[in-house]
């Protein structure tokens, strides 16, 4: 369980989920399971898809008519909590916060890994975003298969950081 | 001998917020602080900070204190006092402090202390050998010096900081073996611990260190589980290969200053320890100084912004500068801090504040 492992259960992840016809666009998946003061979610989005009500601790709601799949609030995010998916000719398109030096490369194949930190996959790095408006926060792209949509969230990270 | 209208003790994120406020008003402030640079704890802070934007959240802690920084500095009313130590305070507000091998002496009309806290340790056989280290020290020596602490490390408590500072580990390229909690669940916030387990590492409740092995540094770690009364188990113990145990078991106010002055000191647990007895203003039981910040009990640093605004605004008050709006402004910061102190992970701080009978 979450509380002792940091591992959410299968059923708290699909609760953050949108079905799979909406996922063909992309939408923000937001993995913020217990109340924690914090709104920059809500504050970032341009597109008024976040709510965290005027107490701040209450968990954020996501309106996915609204939501864009932009990525703003994933680099916003002071937990690293949200994710971009979107799903598209058998593949899912996710978009990742990334704060590990050297950044993999565009077109570049990674390790995909789970919430409890295996290697599930291998993907593809589709494009790498990272301006100075981000705040040293990268956005990673990353192509992965279908079947890996319920349990893809990270990439491994490479070592020899400067 | 030196003489200051108010004199902030530590240049943190409660002093520095307490000397813009005091400084707004046209008070002049003296703010002394041990280390060659301002910012306090926020100066290895590189993460992303939680709250509202009210309190700058989403941007990285050291971008928070260069704001706060530029805020204050080159004022024609503020005098900076680095590389000092405050090792004595008497109840005329004459204070005493140390800067190389030489003892200085200013007396002031009021004094806002806001000096932080200390990390707490736990006792275990061979706790004093090189490479055990409080998070603190890992964090300073990595994010404000740019040195790995060593290669791998064992994380000891999954408190915001032991879950912060294991990420900030594996961002310096550092192995973090484990992390282990004494509680039976993380104590912070739970995208922290996501965050790093999504990455390898692996955290496990109900365990804590029996003893450090190696002969001149640690060499491995012994860990043991531990029962409902968190005595540890005989025969559940493990070797865990690393060159670092890293405590990050908590932090106590540095009381000690206001103990010798004789200011009236209780124990709250839930804040950490000894803390001033202070009234919701932030005036300890003696008169003109006050308290703000970690020391006046332990929270997040957003919160000790907070506390340092109200704390000056106090301060400004009894110093008799007329502030615009007082009543208003408290109004705001007060519930500001409600709001952060609200929630499943307030419970702590309101219970300990209660205690204190700062919270009705």
């Amino acid at each position: 369980m979450i509380e002792k492992t940091g591992v959410p259960s299968a059923k708290q992840i699909a609760s953050c989920f949108p079905d799979k016809i909406t996922l063909k666009k992309p939408k923000a998946i937001i993995e913020c399971y217990k109340e924690i003061p914090c709104n920059p979610c809500d504050t970032s989005c341009p597109f008024d898809a976040i709510t965290v009500p005027e107490d701040i601790n209450v968990r954020p709601s996501i309106d996915f008519d609204k939501c864009t799949g932009c990525g703003i609030c994933v680099y916003h995010c002071p937990g690293l909590a949200i994710s971009v998916m979107q799903l598209k000719d058998g593949m899912v398109s996710m978009k990742i916060p990334y704060e590990f030096t050297p950044l993999p490369n565009q077109g570049e194949t990674v390790n995909v890994m789970n919430r409890a930190g295996d290697i599930i996959t291998p993907g593809t790095i589709t494009k790498v975003q990272h301006t100075d408006k981000m705040n040293k926060t990268a956005l990673l792209h990353v192509e992965i298969p279908e079947a890996y949509l319920y349990d893809a969230i990270t990439v491994e990270v490479k070592h020899g950081s400067e | 001998m030196k003489t200051t209208e108010c004199l902030i003790v530590g240049a943190g994120p409660a002093g520095m917020r307490a000397a813009k406020r005091l400084l707004d008003v046209g008070a002049e402030v003296t703010l002394i602080d041990r280390s060659d640079m301002l910012g306090g704890q926020l100066t290895k802070q590189t993460h992303m900070f939680f709250g509202s934007e009210k309190q700058h959240a989403s941007k990285r802690g050291i971008d928070i204190m260069q704001l706060m920084i530029d805020e204050i500095t080159n004022h024609p009313k503020l005098t900076v006092i680095n590389n000092a130590t405050v090792v004595a305070m008497y109840k005329d507000r004459v204070v005493g402090y140390v800067i190389g091998e030489q003892y200085h002496r200013i007396q002031a009309k009021a004094i806002v202390l806001a000096a932080g806290a200390s990390e707490k340790a736990i006792p275990f056989e061979n706790n004093d050998l090189p490479g055990v280290y409080a998070a603190g020290a890992v964090q300073t020596l990595m994010n404000v010096y740019g040195v790995k602490p060593g290669h791998k490390v064992l994380m000891v408590g999954s408190g915001n900081i032991g879950l912060i500072v294991t990420y900030q580990l594996l961002q310096a390229d550092v192995e973090v073996v484990k992390l282990i909690e004494a509680a039976d669940s993380i104590g912070g916030y739970l995208v922290h611990a996501s965050k790093i387990k999504r990455l390898g590492v692996d955290i496990e409740t109900n365990m804590s260190v029996k003893r450090a092995i190696g002969k001149d540094e640690v060499e491995a770690a012994e860990i043991w589980r531990l029962d409902e009364a968190w005595q540890g188990i005989e025969g559940t113990e493990e070797i865990i290969d690393c060159d670092v145990i890293c405590m990050a078991v908590g932090l106590a106010p540095l009381t000690e200053l206001l103990q010798q002055m004789g200011a009236k000191i209780m124990y709250v647990r839930e804040l950490g320890g000894n803390v001033p007895i202070i009234d919701k203003d932030h005036r300890t039981s003696i008169e003109r100084v006050y308290a703000c910040g970690d020391m006046a009990g332990i929270e997040e640093a957003s919160s000790a912004m907070m506390t340092g605004e109200i704390t000056g605004l106090s301060a400004a008050l009894d110093l008799g500068h007329a502030v615009e709006n007082y009543d208003q402004e408290v109004a705001r910061l007060r519930q500001e801090l409600a709001n952060l102190r609200d929630g499943p992970h307030g419970e702590k701080i309101r219970q300990g504040l209660k205690k204190l009978g700062v919270l009705s």
